[in-house]
C-alpha cells in the first residue's frame, strides 16, 4: 500500500528485504537437516529440481497455487479489514463438497461451461454462508471471531465428511466419495499442460483484490476498519455492514479456492480429505505484508516447497512437515531483518 | 542551620530548605534524533519542597520525569540519589530508589478494586498480603487526608479519584520523592484544591515532590520553589527565599521572562508572545460579539437524551440553541456528558430521544456522513484513538471522511494524485509540520496532529462545528493556534460549540457557556462579568444561579 507504507524504498531494498530472509532460513534449515544426519544440499536440490526444474513438477507446483491464491486473496481481505477468519479449512471444504456434489448432477443438463460457472458461484456462497455466523456476531456483539471462526471450521469440516458419507455419497464406489466430475467436464487445462486455468482465475483474483485494497474507497474503508475500528466509527462507515460483507468476500474467495481445486484437479470429494490448506496459507500472508503482488510470490515458493518436499518425503526420507519448518524459520527471520532494518534506520537519522 | 531551625519554627508549612537533596541532576543531556530535548540540565530537589518545573511543551520536562521514573537513560551527566550518583535503568528500579511517579494519563486497572490496584506492584513471588495492604491503604489515607473506599472498583471513581489512587500507588513503598506530570490538566477546580493540601501534607512530611506544570497560576499556588525549563536548559530558578520576597506580579513577571527569554524588561513581546502569556495568566482576550439571536438558530437541540454506555454518563432532557458566529462553551468536569453530547451532534452516537435541528430541518437520524454534508463537523478530543489512523498517511487523515466522495473518488476508484496534491496544499496552508504528505500521522507531534484535525474539520462548508477539548495536551503556542482557529472560523459565520475542562480558556472565547452536571445541561450563562463565578458554582451541581 503506498501511502501506508511507514518503510521502503527502491525496489533493490524491497527483494533484499525478502531474499535475506530466505537465504537465512534455508541456511538454518539446512543445519536442521545436517542434524538429522541428512545431506541438506541434497534436499534442496531435489526439491528444486522436483518441483520446478522438471517440466512435471512444475506444471504440479503451478496448478497447486490456484487453490492457496484464492484462499490468500480471502484471507488479504480479512486481514486488511482486521478479521482474523481462521475458518478457511470449514470454509474451502464446504464449497469444495458441494460444487462436487453439483458438477456431476449439472453436467448432464449444462454446458460445460455453465456448469462450472454454477459450480463456483455456488460454492463461493456456500464458504460465505458458513461465514455468517462468526460475522453476525462479530458485527453485532463484537465476539472474537479468531474463536467462532475456529469453531465453525471443526463443525464445517465435519458437516462436509458427513455429507459425504451419508447424503453424497457415489453408491458405485467403495470408498465413501462423491459422484465423479469426468476429465472432459473439469476445468479446462491451459495450453496443453496439466495447469487448469482455475490458476488464472486465482491470479486475477488475488490482484483484483490487492487493486480494490489500495485503489477503491471500499478497500480503504476496510482498511480504516482494520487499523483503528474507532476511527471508522468516527468516520461514520457503517461498520457492521463492513464487517459482514468482509467476511462474506474473504470466505466466499476461499470456498471459490476449493471449488477451483475440485473441479479442475480431483472431480471428487472422498470421505476424510481435508488438505489444510486454509491455516498453511495464513503465514504466506504475513510474509506478504498482505500485499497481492507479494503474495503471488510467496505462493510460489510455498507450493514449490510442498510439492518437491512431499516427494522428497519418500525419496529422501525428510517428513513432509519440514517444509512448515522453513516457512516457520522464513517468518522469524523476515520479522528479524524487518526489526533490524528499523532500529538500523532510526539510529542512522539520529 | 539555626536560620533554617528559625524558619521552619516560624510557620509550620515553610519548607524546610537546605538539607541534603533527595535527587539531583547533574549537568544532565539527554538527546532524541533531530533534538536535545535536555542540555546540561542541573536541578535539586530537596526533602519538604514542592519543586515546580515550569515550562512549554518541548521544554524538557516529559524527558526529565521519563529520566526520574527510569525509562530513559541521559546521554551525559548523572543522576544522584541521595547524594550519590545511581543508574535508574528500570521503573522497578527507579521505585527502588524511593522515587514515586504520577502520569498524566492515569495507568490503573478499571475492572480491579482500589486494594486490588495498589497490591499490583508487589513481588510476583509473594501471595497478596490483603490485611498488610489495607493497613498501609489506610495510613496513607491519613496522611493524604483521602476518603476512598479500598473496594471500590476503579472504573467507578472520578478521575481526581483515581489521581488520588495514583499518588497512593507511588508512595506505597514509602517514597521519599513524588513526581507529578500535569497532575491538575483533568481535575476540577475543587480537584485542583484537594490535590493541592494533599501536596502540601506531604510536604510537611518530608516529601520532595516535583510538580510539573506549564501554567503559571499553579506555579504561584503551590511551589515552593520555582525552576523554569526552556528549549531543554534550565532558564532560570527562584529559591524559596526570594519567592517570598516577591509579590505576585514580580513572580509573574520574573517567571514569565525566563520561559519566554525576554532579555531586557523594557523589550516589548510581540503580539503573539502576549497572547501566550494572555492564556498562561488566564486573562481574557477581547473578542467582537457579532451574533445576532434575531435570525432564526443554526442548531437547536431539544430534550435529547441518549442511552447509558458501559462506564459513560448518558444525557439527559438537554436543551439549547445555537446561531451562526457563535462560540458556546461547554465547561463541565470530565465525564458528565461531554463526550455523548459530542458524539451525538456529530451522528456517530444514536438520539434515544429528543430533536436535533439544523437550520430549521430535523437531522435527528442523519448519520455522519449525512450531517457532514450539511456542514457539521467534529474535533474529536481522542485525536489518536478516533480521530486519526495512526499508521496511515497524513494525507489519508486529511480525506478520512470524505472516503468515497467526489473530487477525491470517482466511481469508488481512488484519486491518489488528487488526494496527494491537495495534501500537500493543505499541510502548507495549515502550517503542518510533516517530513511529508507520506508520513504516517501518529509520527507527528500533537500539535501538529490536531493541526491535521483542525484542517480536515474547520474547511470553507463548514457550517456547525463541535471540538471536545481542543487545546489539551498542546503547549502553549498550539493552544494559541487552535484557539485562533475555533475563533476565525466563529467569525467566518460558524456556529462553533468547545468543549473543554479549562474554564480559563472557555471564559476566554466563548460568548455563552453551558455546563455538563450529571448529563444534564445545567445551566447556560452569557459570558460577562462574573460568569466565571457562576459556572463554577454550577459545575458542582448547584442549581441554576
Amino acid at each position: 500500500m503506498r501511502t501506508q507504507s511507514p518503510i521502503g524504498t527502491g525496489l533493490t531494498a524491497t527483494l533484499l528485504r525478502v531474499l535475506i530472509p530466505v537465504a537465512l532460513a534455508l541456511a538454518v534449515g539446512g543445519l536442521i537437516l545436517l542434524v538429522l544426519g541428512k545431506d541438506p544440499l541434497g534436499y534442496y536440490g531435489y526439491v528444486l529440481q522436483r518441483s520446478l526444474l522438471r517440466w512435471g513438477g512444475a506444471q504440479e507446483t503451478l496448478t497447486r497455487m490456484a487453490p492457496l491464491l484464492l484462499i490468500a486473496a480471502g484471507l488479504i481481505v480479512a486481514f486488511r479489514a482486521g478479521i482474523w477468519n481462521l475458518g478457511g479449512d470449514g470454509q474451502f471444504l464446504l464449497a469444495a463438497v458441494a460444487s462436487a456434489a453439483l458438477a456431476p448432477a449439472l453436467s448432464g443438463a449444462l454446458p460445460r461451461g455453465p456448469t462450472l460457472a454454477v459450480c463456483m458461484i455456488v460454492a463461493s456462497l456456500v464458504g460465505a454462508l458458513w461465514s455468517l455466523i462468526p460475522a453476525l456476531l462479530k458485527a453485532r456483539y463484537g465476539v472474537n471471531e479468531i474463536i467462532t471462526t475456529l469453531m465453525m471450521s471443526f463443525l464445517g469440516v465435519s458437516l462436509a465428511n458427513v455429507l459425504i458419507k451419508l447424503v453424497l455419497r457415489d453408491p458405485d464406489t467403495t470408498v465413501p466419495q462423491t459422484r465423479s466430475l469426468g476429465v472432459d467436464d473439469r476445468l479446462p487445462r491451459l495450453f496443453g499442460t496439466t495447469v487448469h486455468c482455475g490458476l488464472v482465475l486465482a491470479v486475477l483474483a488475488v490482484i483484483l483484490v490487492h487493486l480494490m485494497m489500495t485503489r477503491t474507497a471500499f478497500g480503504l474503508r476496510l482498511q480504516i476498519l482494520g487499523a483503528n475500528r474507532a476511527a471508522a466509527v468516527h468516520a461514520g462507515f457503517r461498520v457492521e455492514r463492513l464487517t459482514l460483507v468482509a467476511f462474506a468476500l474473504s470466505a466466499g474467495l476461499i470456498g471459490l479456492g476449493g471449488a477451483v481445486e475440485v473441479l479442475g484437479v480431483w472431480g471428487t470429494v472422498r470421505a476424510d480429505w481435508n488438505p489444510a490448506f486454509g491455516l498453511l496459507v495464513v503465514p504466506l500472508v504475513f510474509l506478504a505484508r498482505f500485499n497481492g503482488y507479494a503474495v503471488i510470490g510467496f505462493t510460489l515458493f510455498f507450493s514449490a516447497l510442498m510439492v518437491g518436499g512431499e516427494s522428497a518425503a519418500r525419496r529422501v526420507g525428510v517428513p513432509q512437515h519440514y517444509v512448515l519448518v522453513l516457512v516457520a524459520l522464513l517468518l522469524l527471520f523476515l520479522a528479524l531483518v524487518e526489526f533490524l532494518d528499523q532500529s538500523r534506520r532510526k539510529t542512522s537519522t539520529a | 542551620m539555626i536560620k533554617d531551625a528559625t524558619q521552619a519554627g516560624q510557620s509550620a508549612d515553610s519548607p524546610r530548605s537546605g538539607q541534603t537533596a533527595v535527587a539531583a541532576l547533574r549537568q544532565v543531556t539527554k538527546r532524541f534524533p533531530g533534538i536535545v530535548a535536555l542540555d546540561r540540565v542541573s536541578l535539586e530537589f530537596r526533602p519538604g519542597e514542592i519543586h515546580v518545573l515550569l515550562g512549554e511543551n518541548g521544554a524538557g520536562k516529559s524527558t526529565l520525569v521519563s529520566l526520574l521514573a527510569g525509562m530513559q537513560q541521559p546521554d551525559e551527566g548523572e543522576i544522584l540519589i541521595g547524594g550519590t550518583p545511581a543508574v535508574i535503568d528500570s521503573p522497578r528500579r527507579s521505585m527502588d530508589f524511593g522515587i514515586g511517579a504520577v502520569f498524566q494519563r492515569v495507568l490503573l486497572v478499571p475492572s480491579l478494586t482500589v486494594i486490588e490496584n495498589l497490591m499490583l506492584g508487589g513481588s510476583w513471588a509473594r501471595a497478596l498480603a490483603r490485611g498488610a495492604a489495607l493497613g498501609r491503604f489506610h495510613e496513607l489515607s491519613t496522611l493524604l487526608g483521602t476518603r476512598i473506599d479500598p473496594n471500590a472498583p476503579v472504573s467507578g471513581l472520578s478521575l481526581g479519584e483515581q489521581q488520588q489512587v495514583e499518588i497512593m500507588r507511588a508512595l506505597w513503598r514509602d517514597e521519599k520523592l513524588l513526581l507529578l506530570d500535569e497532575p491538575t490538566s483533568m481535575l476540577t477546580p475543587q480537584g485542583v484544591a484537594d490535590l493541592g493540601r494533599m501536596m502540601r501534607r506531604l510536604r510537611d512530611n518530608g516529601v520532595a515532590l516535583i510538580l510539573i506544570t506549564h501554567k503559571l497560576l499553579e506555579a504561584h499556588e503551590f511551589g515552593d520553589r520555582i525552576s523554569v525549563l526552556r528549549l531543554g536548559s534550565v532558564a532560570g530558578e527562584i529559591d524559596p527565599l526570594r519567592l517570598k520576597t516577591m509579590n505576585e506580579a514580580e513572580r509573574t513577571d520574573t517567571v514569565i521572562r525566563m520561559m519566554f527569554g525576554v532579555a531586557g524588561t523594557d523589550a516589548a513581546p510581540d503580539r503573539n508572545q502576549s497572547q501566550e502569556l494572555a492564556i498562561l495568566l488566564g486573562r481574557k482576550l477581547h473578542r467582537a460579539n457579532t451574533v445576532d439571536r434575531n435570525e432564526p438558530a443554526a442548531l437547536s437541540v431539544r430534550s435529547m437524551a441518549t442511552a447509558p454506555d458501559f462506564a459513560e454518563t448518558p444525557l439527559h432532557e438537554v436543551s439549547f440553541e445555537l446561531w451562526a458566529g457563535e462560540i458556546l462553551g461547554i465547561a463541565g468536569v470530565d465525564g458528565n456528558g461531554q463526550k455523548h453530547l459530542a458524539e451525538v451532534l456529530a451522528g456517530q452516537r444514536p438520539v434515544r430521544q429528543g430533536r436535533i435541528e439544523l437550520a430549521g430541518s430535523d437531522i435527528t437520524r442523519g448519520r455522519v456522513p449525512e450531517r457532514r454534508q450539511r456542514g457539521i463537523r467534529y474535533v474529536t478530543d481522542d485525536r489518536l484513538g478516533e480521530g486519526t489512523v495512526g499508521t496511515f498517511s497524513v494525507a489519508t487523515n486529511l480525506v478520512l471522511k470524505e472516503i468515497g466522495a467526489l473530487p477525491y473518488w470517482r466511481h469508488g476508484i481512488s484519486d491518489w494524485d488528487l488526494i496527494h496534491r491537495d495534501a500537500r496544499e493543505r499541510i502548507l496552508r495549515n502550517d503542518i509540520r510533516t517530513p511529508s504528505e507520506l508520513t504516517p500521522v501518529g509520527k507527528l507531534s500533537g500539535g501538529n496532529v490536531q493541526k491535521v484535525l483542525l484542517a480536515r474539520e474547520l474547511d470553507a462548508e463548514a457550517n456547525v462545528a463541535i471540538l471536545n477539548k481542543p487545546t489539551y495536551g498542546l503547549d502553549l503556542h498550539n493552544q494559541r493556534l487552535a484557539l485562533d482557529r475555533i475563533v476565525a472560523a466563529a467569525a467566518r459565520g460558524v456556529a462553533v460549540i468547545v468543549i473543554s475542562t479549562d474554564l480559563d480558556e472557555l471564559l476566554e472565547i466563548s460568548d455563552r457557556i453551558g455546563v455538563m452536571f450529571q448529563g444534564r445541561l445545567a445551566g447556560i450563562v452569557e459570558n460577562s462579568d462574573g460568569a466565571g463565578n457562576r459556572v463554577r458554582r454550577l459545575m458542582t451541581g448547584a442549581a441554576a444561579a
